[in-house]
Parts: C-alpha cells; sequence; structure tokens
C-alpha cells in the first residue's frame, strides 16, 4: 500500500483539510469554463451570421480566429497581464478567443451542410427567412454546433489550469501552489491535475449525451430500418 | 368547354446574371383550372424557371403572372408559397422532423390549432397511400417511393388549390415512377387540383398531362396541347423528334376502348343451330366463332368442330379481354398474340359487349 503521509504520492489528510477549497476551486473552474466558452460561442455565433450573409468575410474572420488560436497560451497571457492586469478577466480573454476558431468553422460547417433541396423546400413551403434559418438551418446544423461546443469546452477546461498563472483561480491554482512549494509535496499537484481531467472527461461524456439527444432523426433505433 | 384559367403567365422573360440570352422569352401561356399541364423539353428549355417563377422562388425579369386573376406580387412571398403546394426532385423532406412533422409543415406555418392539424396529417396519410404507423418515422427510414409520397402529402396538406411539381420522380427507379404516376392521376380524379408539372421525360408529361407544353432551349413554347392532339399533328420537326419514335403507339396508350365502336363479332348462343354460327363465320370472314350463354362469353372453338348445335362444352378462352377504361394499347397488345386476332371488349359486370379487330383500331386512331 501507498504510505500516506506529506511526502507520498497523494496525501489523503491534505486533501480532508482542503475539501472546502477544492470545493471552491471547481467552481473557479466552472465558471472560468462555462463564461468563456458562452461569450465565444456568442461572439463564434455573431461572425458566422456574417460569414453567412457575406461569405467574402469568412475568410478574414476565420483568420483572425485562426491567428488567435495559433498563440500560445502562455505568452498569450504574458501579453495580456500589462494591459487587463491579473484575474479572471484577463483569463477570460484569452481563453474566448481560444474558443473562436473551433466554434465559428463548426457552425458555418453546419449550416452550409444542410441540403439544397431542403433550404429549396422550407423556402417553396412559405418559410418565413429568419424562421427558416431558425427551425431548418440551424435546428440541421445543431449536432454541428454541439460538436464545436464539445471540442471547445474541453479544450477550455485543460486552459483553466494555465490560467491560474493570472490570479483567476480554479484547478491550476493547486497545480501553482505544488509546485512553489519545497520539493517533494505533490499532492496539490495530483488533485488539481486529477480535478481537471476528470472535468473534462465528465463534459465530454456530457456533450455525447446531449448531441444524442439533439439529434433523434439519426439514432438508428428511431429510424426503425429500411422500408423498401 | 374551357375551364376558368388558375394561372395566367403573360409574356414571361427570364434573364439570369451575367447570361447571353433569355432563359425564359416572352411565354404566354394559361393553366386552366383542376388540369394537369407539364412543362417538358430539353435542360436549358426554361422549363424550371418558368415554374418557380409561379411561386416566385425566381422572380421574373419581366411580364406577368396572375394566379386567380391576381397578381402574384400582390401577397407578401411566403403567404403566395403557403397557398401553394410545392414538390420537388429530391423530396426535400426535413431530415430532423417526422413523417408526421414534415406533413405538418405548412398547417403550422398558417397557425392551425394541434387536433385540426392531427386529423389533416392522419387524412393525407390515408390519402396518399401510406401506412399510419409511419407517421413516427424519420425519413431516412423511408424508401424513396415512400418519400416522395410525404412530398406529396406535405404539399397537399393546407389544400391549395395548387400544386407545383419540379421533376417529381426523376430519382425513383422505373418500376416505383410507374406506380407514384398512377398515383398522381388516381389521386387527382379525387382532389382536382390545378397541377404544373415539370420533367425532361416527354412519356412522363404525355401520360400525366391534360395538357402538354413543349419547350425549346431559350424559353419558347413550340407547342401547347392535348397529349392525344400532339402527338395526332405535331407543330414543327422539333416536337416530332422531342415526342420520338412510335407516336402511333403513344397515341394508342392515351385512347380507351369506350372511345372507339367495337364490332359484333361472330357470337352465337348455347343452343343455336349449326347453321346460325356458320352464316356468321362467312359474314366475318373467319374459321372460328364466340359461344355466348346469358350475355356472357363463355369463349370460342374452331367452325370444323360444329356438330349440331352450339355447344359449351369444350370452348377455348378468348386471349384478350378489356374493358372500356382500358387502353387501345393494350386491346392492340392482346390482339396480336391471339389466334383470333381480336379484343373481347366486355363491360365492368362482364358482360359481352362486342369485339375489337385491328381494322376498328386503326379507324379511331385515324379520326
Amino acid at each position: 500500500m501507498f504510505a500516506n503521509g506529506p511526502d507520498s504520492f497523494i496525501w489523503w489528510d491534505w486533501v480532508d483539510r482542503n475539501t472546502d477549497k477544492i470545493w471552491a476551486r471547481t467552481i473557479e473552474h466552472l465558471q472560468l469554463t462555462g463564461s468563456s466558452v458562452a461569450i465565444g460561442f456568442v461572439i463564434a455565433m455573431a461572425m458566422a451570421m456574417i460569414s453567412l450573409r457575406w461569405r467574402r468575410a469568412y475568410g478574414p474572420l476565420a483568420a483572425v480566429a485562426g491567428g488567435l488560436y495559433s498563440i500560445p497560451s502562455l505568452a498569450l497571457f504574458g501579453f495580456l497581464v500589462p494591459i487587463t492586469g491579473l484575474g479572471f478577466r484577463t483569463a477570460q480573454i484569452a481563453l474566448v478567443s481560444y474558443t473562436l476558431l473551433i466554434l465559428l468553422r463548426n457552425i458555418v460547417a453546419g449550416i452550409d451542410a444542410v441540403p439544397a433541396s431542403v433550404i429549396e423546400a422550407a423556402n417553396g413551403m412559405g418559410y418565413e427567412p429568419w424562421r427558416r434559418f431558425i427551425a431548418v438551418d440551424l435546428r440541421l446544423a445543431t449536432p454541428a454546433i454541439v460538436g464545436g461546443l464539445r471540442v471547445a469546452t474541453v479544450t477550455v477546461i485543460g486552459l483553466v489550469t494555465v490560467a491560474a498563472l493570472v490570479g483567476s483561480g480554479g484547478y491550476g491554482t493547486f497545480i501553482e501552489d505544488g509546485l512553489s512549494r519545497a520539493r517533494g509535496f505533490s499532492t496539490p499537484i495530483v488533485v488539481g491535475g486529477a480535478l481537471s481531467i476528470a472535468m473534462a472527461v465528465l463534459f465530454d461524456a456530457a456533450f455525447v449525451l446531449l448531441q444524442r439527444a439533439v439529434t433523434p432523426w439519426a439514432r438508428r433505433g428511431a429510424a426503425g430500418g429500411a422500408h423498401p | 368547354m374551357s375551364r376558368p384559367v388558375a394561372i395566367r403567365l403573360a409574356q414571361l422573360c427570364k434573364r439570369y446574371p451575367g447570361a447571353d440570352g433569355l432563359a425564359v422569352d416572352h411565354l404566354d401561356l394559361e393553366i386552366p383550372t383542376g388540369e394537369i399541364v407539364a412543362l417538358v423539353g430539353p435542360s436549358g428549355c426554361g422549363k424550371t424557371t418558368t415554374l418557380k417563377m409561379i411561386n416566385r422562388l425566381i422572380e421574373p425579369t419581366s411580364g406577368t403572372i396572375e394566379i386567380h386573376g391576381r397578381p402574384a406580387g400582390a401577397l407578401p412571398v411566403h403567404e403566395l408559397r403557403r397557398g401553394i403546394g410545392y414538390v420537388i426532385q429530391q423530396t426535400g423532406l426535413f431530415p430532423h422532423k417526422t413523417v408526421a412533422g414534415n406533413i405538418a409543415t405548412v398547417p403550422r406555418l398558417l397557425g392551425w390549432d394541434k387536433a385540426r392539424t392531427r386529423e389533416r396529417v392522419e387524412e393525407l396519410v390515408d390519402l396518399v397511400g401510406l401506412e399510419r404507423q409511419m407517421l413516427d418515422r424519420y425519413p431516412s427510414a423511408l424508401s424513396g417511393g415512400q418519400q416522395q409520397r410525404v412530398g406529396v402529402a406535405r404539399a397537399l396538406a393546407a389544400d391549395p388549390p395548387i400544386l407545383l411539381m419540379d421533376e417529381p420522380y426523376s430519382a425513383v427507379d422505373p418500376i416505383v415512377r410507374a406506380r407514384l404516376q398512377d398515383e398522381l392521376l388516381d389521386l387527382q380524379r379525387r382532389v382536382h387540383k390545378t397541377i404544373v408539372l415539370v420533367t425532361h421525360d416527354v412519356d412522363e408529361a404525355i401520360k400525366l398531362g391534360d395538357r402538354v407544353v413543349i419547350l425549346n432551349v431559350g424559353g419558347r413554347i413550340e407547342q401547347a396541347a392535348p397529349p392525344a392532339e400532339l402527338l395526332a399533328s405535331p407543330a414543327s420537326p422539333f416536337v416530332a423528334d422531342f415526342l420520338g419514335e412510335e407516336r402511333g403507339l403513344k397515341r394508342l396508350a392515351l385512347l380507351r376502348v369506350r372511345d372507339i365502336t367495337p364490332g359484333t363479332g361472330p357470337v352465337a348462343d348455347v343452343g343455336d343451330p349449326a347453321d346460325v354460327a356458320r352464316a356468321l363465320m362467312a359474314e366475318h370472314r373467319v374459321d372460328w366463332f364466340g359461344v355466348r350463354e346469358h350475355g356472357r362469353l363463355l369463349g370460342w372453338r374452331w367452325g370444323s368442330s360444329l356438330d349440331g348445335t352450339v355447344q359449351a362444352e369444350g370452348v377455348q378462352p378468348f386471349r384478350a379481354v378489356v374493358t372500356p377504361d382500358s387502353t387501345l394499347r393494350s386491346a392492340l397488345d392482346g390482339i396480336v398474340g391471339s389466334l383470333t386476332n381480336v379484343a373481347v371488349v366486355v363491360d365492368e359486370d362482364g358482360a359481352y359487349r362486342g369485339m375489337l379487330r385491328i381494322d376498328e383500331i386503326s379507324e379511331g386512331v385515324r379520326d
């Protein structure tokens, strides 16, 4: 059995004594992830609308989102701190910028994939343009959009850990704490890392379920097989 | 008697941006209420463009469209379209909606309440020959033919007086296509819609259209006429060429046995003396005679077998038996394979009505 003390891989007494802190960091982690993805989604949706309305705008918008995505996270935090200072806001700006490319691409690809015959039928049936966009285009793009949210969320959960460097809280705080202590005390690092991974896995699974729930027509059981 | 005009196209033109010529060139066309009008022609003849200008999926460059006497532009475009059924080639069914949801599209747009919509959906499923258990399935679970039926049900949902069909059967195999075409004709006998149908298949146009409009490249009408008239007298070499081979046979497929008068045929009743049968054979210049009993034709026998009176025993059945509803084509088909060279005409109850020979069919086609 593992020994249980400050020198062991994980010291359960520390975990016991810090449940309040663990809970608080969990909330912070969730808040930062949730708000970043939500803001990113709103911005990406606006960018997608512009791209769909004016196709020529898609290239430049995707290039901007791609540029932001390619900046290493540490460098971006370092760049932002002198401007926006330490804290939640700085982390959020960086995290939002990482979600844009994934979300923009998925929204546009999802809407582009709606079959032309379906669009034409919807127009011919007498949908108003806005109503068709919501009830048909967006609805059929939902699986792709949820897929984008899934990748964005899992990515951001990992990045939030790094964002602790700018003092935004979350599980990264434990890791930082562990790294700054005297050598050999691995417990906070293990706890922070493990919880971050657990959260990512949990959300990944939740999105898979959500994706299935929003596409009942793609479920094999519901399809009932082919009827010649 | 001409029927009131449902759709009137006058001097209708369409020029696509960047195109050299017109896609539709000063088209004048009146579509009578309750008729199926088939627009047919080679690709690039503007038939689909013309159809889509009726529900304003494509806006005309110039000219006018009137629907039941009102300009098509008088209503907001979505309201106009909700009053016109629309069926397209790849069905365009909503993959995320069930069969019931698809059919209910226009009623929902029109704000019908749930009970009324549900009732109408069930009525339509019955009308187009689908089973109610399919209502909760998604389109991906249906065959091509079933999807097309759902497409028709969806187009008819709000009971629009006009139905536009854009190559509705080109994506299904020939056997299913023929069945769907028959179903459409059967449906039309019950619903009496004004139907504008676009097809590249001239045989489909002839089979389905009360009137066939043949368009040529550049969006000009070559000829607009009922199919029998078209086949009898094509207005130009283009039309004749487009109608293809075997125009005479195609006409026979349009004419019914009821359209011509059958001959009496060499028919003797059971119990008649042999001389009666012999006289009939001499009159008709054949060596066989039909045997009738209680108004029904039992079959035929060779004259050489006559002995005493006409007997019912041992008659051979006629190969070709048709009803007044049969086409002359099927009558002819029966005649060419038979020993007696006739098709027997019986009415719906099976009572003998007469016999058709090739000369009578030829005469009927000549008229």
